[in-house]
């Protein structure tokens, strides 16, 4: 068992280790070098020479990469070129920005989408779920920038009701953030909650089919008890790890809807820093958001393990 | 059991058969709404050229802003071009991109998948680790890294989108060869003293296709979101391609006057994305595969 736990810790930092490889490289292959980029035209001569030295450019890549990677275990990754600040004091606000709009997304997200998911599932293709269904597929196929352009265009400027960009600087108060991050949140949890609820209505379905299921029916169980006693909490274990697959997976929408609505998060420093060429920053992102991605999923490993016994000798994913 | 099920396929057209899964796809409602949004969209894609009212790039102080009309059916945009021009060349340009990208996607993912789950040991563990990484950085990072290194033609989006959204494929082709491989067929393929190439081409393809193929299906309709999300952010085509993505950024700033330049390309882009989706999900249920627990990734 503990074995098992350090061997998916131990994955999970080696994934981490080839994310930090492969973003490294792909940095030192773009045109350009950092210092090219923020001298622009000036970058040539004595200037350019001290650039190289300062930013210490003039040693081999693999001794950089090994100075920045024991920089970033400790915490630290570098300056950020364009603001001329330690990335940690560009990151902090913009981490806190997005953790609020993302957790808002999820306590509202995780809930609606078990609610929905069981609905849909105990109903089955009766009108409910027919309806449920449907305006689930909608909401997960269209693109994160349509559904929030069209939130905007309905509720901002047509009706009136909420005002359609963020307007505020990056270290806003939690109170001033709240009262703004209600359509961006609503765009979010949409996409998050179609995609599970999904995931919830085939995972019960298919244990409404199972024999225990069907011995419970004979046996004479209530309706009612014999859903919340033994349907769900063998439904909503093995749903546990998509969940976590499909949260990772929306950080990428997460990005678009930080930048239609303006909002000043992780996301929307993604595509500043990469139209900026401030690499420094694309990799401290890279990895940020990679840490993010492996750790909600060896959280969730560790929830399945943790509440199922019986998966404690079997691989966990295949 | 899975032998004679092949060699029957041998017997069989294979026209034939393909028209079978049509016909099956198209006896539920929504496969058949799929089904026709998507031929529509083809159709639409093959004949924009010729049936595209003005020039897509033909900008005219005069025209600009023009709400629908019967010259203008979608009306015109901040730049005075035709919205129906380019909203009908904006499909052509997403499913040329996203069709060849897929393609790309399935041939590359799908043979290293099979190699991987054939041949095992080291290599196939440094193989899954390395695409376990790819996985981890959100796909759209990795895009903008990509794009952003080689720059936003088509024919760097094309070989981009297709590498990108191939490593999925790997592990699903990485499965089902594993699925198949401990099979007897394999083993006394094996005895007969087969080579790997012939072992792959002749026993595992035909036998783990149905599965790679559902996988592209349904990448193709996340390669069309990911493209169009990239060219909605300003790092896919160029304008003045026309281009759906493209077209929302740029009129987006203006919808609180001239919602039409901002709706055409809005409906384009979802029917199709909801048309390919609904076709992925019927062409899985058509060859019996159940997609509907896995996480998108």
């Amino acid at each position: 068992m503990l074995l098992l736990i350090l061997k998916r810790i131990g994955l999970g930092l080696i994934t981490l280790f080839i994310v930090s490889l492969i973003t490294f490289v792909g940095v030192e292959v773009l045109p350009g070098d950092a210092c090219t980029t923020y001298l622009e035209r000036e970058a040539y001569g004595a200037a350019l020479d001290a650039c190289i030295k300062r930013l210490g450019l003039d040693v081999p890549a693999y001794e950089r990469y090994l100075d920045w990677a024991s920089n970033v275990v400790r915490g630290d990754f570098g300056y950020s070129l364009s603001g001329e600040m330690p990335i940690n004091e560009v990151l902090g606000p913009r981490v806190k920005n997005s953790l609020v709009l993302a957790s808002v997304s999820i306590l509202i997200g995780i809930p609606l989408a078990i609610v929905l998911g069981i609905i849909t599932a105990l109903w089955r293709d009766k009108l409910p779920d027919i309806m449920i269904s449907t305006i689930t597929i909608f909401s997960m196929t269209i693109p994160e920038f349509i559904s929030a352009t069209l939130l905007i265009l309905i509720v901002a400027i047509w009706l009136g009701w909420l005002p359609g960009i963020v307007i505020i600087p990056s270290d806003a108060t939690f109170y001033e953030l709240l009262s703004n991050i209600i359509l961006p949140v609503v765009a979010i949890s949409m996409i998050m909650t179609a995609h599970m609820a999904r995931m919830v209505r085939s995972s019960v379905i298919q244990v409404m089919a199972s024999d225990y299921v069907q011995m419970a029916i004979l046996k004479g169980v209530p309706y009612w008890k014999m859903v919340f006693r033994h349907v769900l909490p063998n439904a909503l274990l093995p749903a546990i790890n998509v969940v976590a697959l499909t949260i990772a997976w929306l950080l990428g929408g997460v990005v678009v809807t930080e930048v239609v609505f303006n909002y000043p998060g992780l996301g929307r420093l993604v595509i500043e820093s990469i139209s900026n060429r401030d690499l420094p920053v694309v990799q401290a992102l890279a990895i940020i958001l990679a840490s993010i991605y492996v750790g909600i999923n060896l959280i969730a490993d560790l929830m399945t393990l943790m509440l199922n016994p019986r998966l404690k000798s079997l691989q966990i994913r295949k | 059991m899975e032998s004679n099920l092949i060699t029957e396929d041998k017997h069989k057209n294979k026209l034939e058969k393909a028209f079978e899964i049509l016909k099956t796809m198209a006896s539920k409602p929504s496969g058949l709404i799929g089904l026709s949004i998507v031929l529509f969209h083809v159709v639409l894609a093959l004949l924009s050229p010729y049936i595209a009212p003005y020039d897509y790039k033909a900008i005219s102080p005069n025209t600009m802003l023009l709400a629908p009309s019967a010259e203008h059916w979608f009306g015109t945009d901040s730049l005075g071009r035709d919205v129906f021009t380019r909203t009908i060349l904006g499909g052509r340009t997403a499913l040329t991109v996203t069709f060849f990208g897929s393609l790309i996607a399935l041939l590359w993912g799908g043979l290293l998948g099979i190699f991987c789950g054939l041949v095992g040991g080291k290599i196939d563990d440094v193989v899954m680790r390395v695409v376990d990484a790819f996985l981890s950085i959100p796909w759209i990072l990795a895009m903008l890294l990509i794009v952003s290194l080689l720059g936003t033609s088509t024919e760097v989006l094309i070989p981009a989108l297709g590498f990108f959204y191939g490593k999925g494929i790997v592990r699903v082709a990485r499965a089902a060869t594993h699925d198949v491989i401990a099979k007897d067929f394999i083993v006394s393929a094996r005895a007969r003293g087969h080579s790997n190439m012939s072992i792959i081409w002749n026993e595992i393809i035909p036998n783990v296709r149905d599965a790679i193929l559902v996988e592209g299906a349904m990448r193709w309709s996340w390669m069309l979101l990911g493209f169009s999300s990239l060219s909605f952010l300003g790092f896919g085509v160029s304008p003045p391609t026309p281009d759906w993505g493209l077209m929302i950024s740029n009129a987006r700033g203006l919808m609180s006057f001239a919602y039409w330049s901002v709706i055409a390309p809005i409906v384009g882009l979802s029917s199709l994305i909801i048309g390919i989706n609904l076709t992925a999900d019927a062409f899985a249920k058509a060859l019996g595969i159940d997609r509907s627990t896995k996480a998108p990734v």
